[in-house]
Order: C-alpha cells, then structure tokens, then sequence
C-alpha cells in the first residue's frame, strides 16, 4: 500500500520511471527493486512489463537483488585510480571480506564499483548511500566503516 | 546583499560538505553572536571558491583574505582575531600562490565569465542572483529582441557547444527554430559523468540560476514552451539546488505562463538519470529522459529535427547555457574580444592530478596548456617531473611534456589529433604508468560501453584484455598492432561517440609513450604494475 503512495506521487506519464524507480528503490531497506514494484511501476505507467525490466537493467544505480543496507561506491575512473583507488580496493574487500557486487554477511554493505563521482578535487573517493567521502587513505577507510557498524 | 561591514563567503560544494562545512557554517553563527557582531558581519553560503583539495575554503571580504582548511574548532580564532580586531589569521590562509578568484575581476589569467557567480552569491536565494545583473538578458530578449534577434546574436557571438564537440550553438538553435512542427524543446545536458569532470556539477551548485536563464532564452529562440535539465542521479545536491531554483523562478514569475508579461511562457523540470556514462551522448540522453534504457540512436535524423517524442529539440551543455545570458548582457562584440577567432569566450576546467593547486578554473579560449598548469595548476610538486597529461577525460589525448605550447581551444587540439573534451587536466609525474592508466581509461569504458553495438561491445573488451596483457608483460609483437587495429575499426563502425572516441586515448598514449608500451612487453619490471598487481591478488 506504501509503495502505492510512493507511486502517486508522480504524474502518469513515462518519463517519470527513472524518478519513480530511485523512490521506490530508496524506500526499500535492501536496496533493491523486487518484482512487484516492477509490476506496480508497469501497470501504473500503462507499459509492458518487459519495457520497464529493459529500463531497469541498464541503468547502475538500480538492482534486482537485494543489497545490504549501506552502498558502498568505489569511484575506479582514472583520476582515482591515479591517486590510488587500488590499493583502497584491496582494503575495502580485505575489510570486508567481500568481493565487488558481493553483500556482507551482515547485510550491511555491498561493495560496488562506479565511474566518476565527480569530486577528483578529493581523489579517492567513495560514495556510502548518499554520502560522498573524499581523501581515502585505507586507514580513514577503517574508520568511517566503523562508525557505519556502530550506528548498524 | 545587505549592507554589512564584512562578509564571511563560505564555499559550498560536495566537497566542503564532505569536509564538514555544515559545523562550520553553524560554529561561526555561534562565534559572531558571542562577539555582538550580528548585524555588522553577514556569513553567506555560496558556491565552490575554485579551490579543490583544501577542505572547507572561505574568503573574508573586504579585504578578500582566502582561509583554506578551515575547521569548527578554528572559527572563533578568525571571527576574534580577523573579524574582530583586523588580523588576519596567518596560520589559516592559503598560500598566495594558489589562484584565487576575485570576483568580477580578472586575477592572475582567471577570466571569470561562465562562473562569474560561483562562490560570489548565494546559490538558493534568487534575489542575490537577480542583484548581480541575473534575468537582465532574459529581459532584453522578451523586450527588446524577436527569436531571431536572439539567434543572431548568439550565432554572432561564435559561441560553440562545451559539451565536447564544439558545434556551433547559434546554428544548432536556428536549425530547431525552422524545424517544422509546433511542439519542440529544450534539453540541458547535466549528464556530467567524463572522468575527472566536475565543473557542470559546480555551476549546477554554484549558480542554477544562471541556467535556467540561459534555458528559457534558448526556448524563447528556438519556439519551445518546455525545458528539462536532465542530472545525473549521483548529484544529489544539484538536483536539490536545481529543484529549488526552479520553484523560486516560478515565484517570481520568471518561469511559467506569459513570462514578465512578454506572451512567451515557458516551464523547466528536472530529470535524474541513474548512472549510465552513455547517456551523456545526446540521443541517449532522449532516450533515458523518455523513460527507456539509454541507447544511442541512429543518426541522422538528428535531434534537432526528431529528438524528444520525435519533436525538434535543442540538446545543450550546463557549460554552453550558461555562456547564453553573459552575452546577451553584454554583446556578441564583447564576447568576441575573449578567446580566439574561431572559439571565443572561456573555457571552464577541472585541474586534477599531481598539480600543487588542483581546482576549478575558467580561462579564455586559447590559452596554452603549459599556462593551465604551470600558472594556475603551480605545477607538478617539487622534486618531481612532469611525464603527461591526460586532456579530456577518459575520452581524451595522452599528451607529452613536448605537447604544453598547444593552445586550448577546439581547433588547435584537433589538429594535433587531441580534443578539447569536456575540459579535465589530469596531470602525472612520473610516478604514473601510462600503461596502467590506459588499462583504468579501457575499463571505464569496458564498464560504460553500452552494449548495442558491437564494435564498442566487443571492441571494450578486447582491448581490457590486450592491456592486461601487456601490463602483465605477456604480450607478443602484434598486441600494440592489434589494438590499434581495434579502435580503428572502432572509430569507424561504432554507432556513437563513446565507442569513436576510445581511439584518442589509446592512439595519443602509443604514439607519445610507446617505449613504456615496449619496456612493459619485453617484461622490464614497472614498481607500479607490480605494486598493483599484488594489491589486487
């Protein structure tokens, strides 16, 4: 029923979808879009269902699987990788004890990798959820992860 | 802005977000009313200062002082000493030379047109805009010009699209305006995802306004009564900034039905995309805002004639729109005395990299790169040297230290088979491997490539392997031949831009460095190939 309101909230027409997706995708608790939202979003928006998966699976930001509660994005574009966003790689996985695309026992991270995050004046950075964090030595990793695992 | 006896500017961008500029935004609230200077100081939250890299950076004016780094605990230091006694805190300031941009002036080479406002005004509050000259030239288009008039006058201007291609806009708005057809529209192009990017991401938060003007100009040229400015679903901020501007602009009746009482009515929406560097290629970028997958389309027809829903639609750069308003204000002759014959005006670029000072910096067309980074970038740190720069983005040239003369407009990069790109300086010393740069730029675009055509499909992929290859020193004689066999094959046979232009890079980094290329193939071990090697084991 909530995620009906979700929907209502934008007019009916189909250059809404990516806006209704990332709403209906941040409203899950795992991060993901499950297979009734597709169809919610499908029949809301008078389009075949195929024609929304299609959407769905181009787009990054977007999974079908559930994620864990925190997204931890790794910018791997060369400015970064200059400033050596590998060697963060090594420790985030290392940390976390996960690969990328993988969610941790815990449910709390899904380590993924993105393009340009648009802030190299900070390189390397990453996104956790909506949060940017710049300057990453593995050290500051470590202890921004922990406050994640603090606050759960 | 109120009159008051000094102003604190703060500047607020993701970065000083990151940095903590919410404590010490908060924090100097609190200082200056423990000192009773409420009322004489103003503390004013504006867009990025143009310093990248130095935490939370503010400027002190009248006397203009520049702190960098700035924490909560060093507030009440600067608003007791500097604000209240006239010392400015040494400790604090950022080294003289650092380029700081004065507002309005021009400092050092800094030419100040498209980011004019950026870290001058309060990006949120639209009065401040309107204060600094903002709507003026939307004005004198509804008043004073027909479409045409506007047309010309751009056209006039020379001014030539920032996305990249350098096409020029006037033509480009003429051609919709004689498309037939009553329904058009006009699109802004804030897909900003070239790596090493991020000055649409610093207009967008810098200075809305400033776009959305240029934007219902453009509509009033071009005949259409809709805009969307389509923001790539990472900048959180920008979409935020940009809704907000939008609603203050509606307010004022700026946007909306029969704008300033012209007749004309025109409305703005934002649209986020969610993470597809593809759709930054225009066609792609219709197709992702008409709510599909961001697949290029086959061109022509072009979007002039059939873009949105099929209607003729203007596709312009954050960069290019915001160009639009300066010269109407001020003229197409004063636009022209910037830059060079065939590419007036400024250039806004992202200075990244082993440079002392990397940032954010506008400068005219033409200016020679050894400027960019030896003046403004202050160079490559001491003790060590300069081995390439990367121009463009991951879609750009590898160039040589024999390269720095080359003027930075359009024309010049291109006859040196570069381009001008999206405007990234990405500087290495030679602690870099141009090797194991190629393979970060192959794989961007092995992740980005969007799989509808298989030149780029096929043609990524083959090309991440090759590079792995030779960076493992397992490669033969004919891995160099092959890929550039490859990326010619697919500069020709792809279907857009993103799979054309992987050529550049991998062209411009085996004609300059080709003896790195050899060295790693006759297995010569490279400390930054095996260091990464084993991290990533």
């Amino acid at each position: 029923m909530e995620k009906l309101e979700i929907v209502r909230r934008f007019p009916r027409k189909r250059d809404q979808l990516l806006a209704i997706l990332h709403e209906l995708q941040r409203a899950n608790p795992r991060n993901y879009l499950t297979g009734e939202d597709l169809r919610l979003v499908a029949e809301y928006l008078d389009l075949p269902l195929s024609a929304v998966h299609d959407a769905v699976t181009f787009y990054s930001m977007f999974s079908l699987v559930p994620r864990g509660k925190h997204i931890i994005r790794l910018c791997d574009s060369p400015p970064c990788h200059l400033a050596g966003a590998w060697s963060l790689l090594s420790a985030l996985k290392e940390e976390l004890g996960i690969d990328v695309g993988q969610t941790t026992e815990d449910g709390l991270f899904t380590l993924e990798l993105t393009s340009c995050l648009g802030v190299c004046g900070v390189a390397p950075a990453m996104m956790i959820d909506d949060e940017v964090y710049g300057n990453l030595t593995p050290e500051r990793l470590k202890e921004i992860l922990a406050r994640y695992r603090e606050e759960g | 802005m109120r009159i008051a006896r000094a102003h604190v500017l703060v500047g607020v961008d993701e970065e000083a977000r990151l940095a903590g500029v919410d404590r010490v935004l908060s924090a100097f609230r609190e200082a200056i009313r423990n000192a009773g200077l409420e009322g004489e100081v103003q503390v004013v939250e504006t867009g990025t200062l143009g310093v990248s890299g130095r935490g939370v950076v503010l400027v002190v004016y009248p006397e203009g002082v520049y702190y960098a780094g700035v924490t909560p605990e060093d507030v009440p230091v600067i608003v007791e000493e500097h604000l209240l006694k006239g010392r400015p805190v040494e400790r604090l300031r950022l080294p003289a030379a650092v380029p700081q941009t004065e507002p309005r002036q021009v400092l050092g080479r800094q030419v100040r047109v498209v980011l004019r406002n950026c870290g001058v005004i309060d990006p949120e509050e639209i009065e401040e805009y309107i204060a600094a000259g903002g709507y003026e030239a939307l004005g004198k288009a509804l008043t004073e010009m027909s479409p045409d008039e506007v047309i010309e006058e751009i056209k006039r201007s020379g001014l030539r699209g920032r996305g990249g291609a350098g096409f020029p806009t006037g033509v480009k708005w003429e051609a919709v305006r004689r498309a037939s057809g009553q329904e058009k529209y006009v699109i802004c192009n804030a897909d900003e995802g070239e790596p090493g990017t991020f000055k649409d991401r610093l207009i967008l938060e810098g200075d809305p306004h400033k776009l959305i003007e240029g934007m219902i100009i453009a509509g009033y040229a071009v005949g259409a009564r809709k805009g969307y400015v389509y923001i790539r679903g990472e900048y959180q901020l920008s979409i935020a900034r940009m809704q907000k501007a939008i609603s203050q602009a509606r307010e004022y009746g700026l946007l909306g039905d029969d704008i300033l009482g012209s007749g004309f009515s025109f409305d703005l929406e934002v649209r986020p995309g969610a993470g597809a560097y593809v759709c930054g290629e225009e066609t792609s970028l219709i197709e992702s805002l008409e709510g599909k997958r961001g697949w290029p389309r086959i061109r022509p027809p072009y979007p002039v004639t059939c873009g949105l829903w099929g209607k003729p639609t203007v596709v312009n750069n954050v960069e290019t729109l915001a160009n639009v308003p300066e010269i109407l204000r001020q003229g197409a002759d004063w636009y022209r005395t910037l830059g060079t014959p065939t590419c007036p005006g400024t250039k806004v670029y992202t200075l990244l990299g082993h440079v002392r000072y990397p940032g954010l910096v506008e400068v005219e067309m033409g200016t020679p790169l050894r400027t960019l980074v030896y003046e403004l970038g202050g160079g490559v740190p001491e003790g060590r040297t300069l081995k390439a720069v990367l121009v463009g983005g991951a879609a750009g040239a590898f160039l040589s230290p024999q390269d720095l003369d080359v003027r930075m407009d359009f024309d010049s990069l291109r006859e040196m088979a570069a381009a001008l790109g999206s405007g990234a300086v990405l500087v290495m010393d030679e602690s870099a491997c141009i090797v194991d740069m190629l393979a970060s730029v192959l794989r961007f675009f092995r992740h980005e490539s969007c799989g509808q055509c298989t030149p780029c499909r096929a043609g990524t992929d083959a090309l991440v392997r090759l590079i792995e290859a030779v960076r493992r020193g397992e490669g033969d004689g004919r891995t160099l031949g092959l890929m550039t066999e490859i990326v010619e094959t697919m500069r020709l046979a792809s279907l857009c831009p993103l799979g054309q232009s992987v050529a550049l890079p991998v062209t411009t980094a085996l004609t300059h460095f080709r003896d790195e290329f050899e060295a790693h193939l006759a297995g010569e071990p490279c400390p930054r190939c095996h260091k990464l090697e084993r991290a990533l084991r």
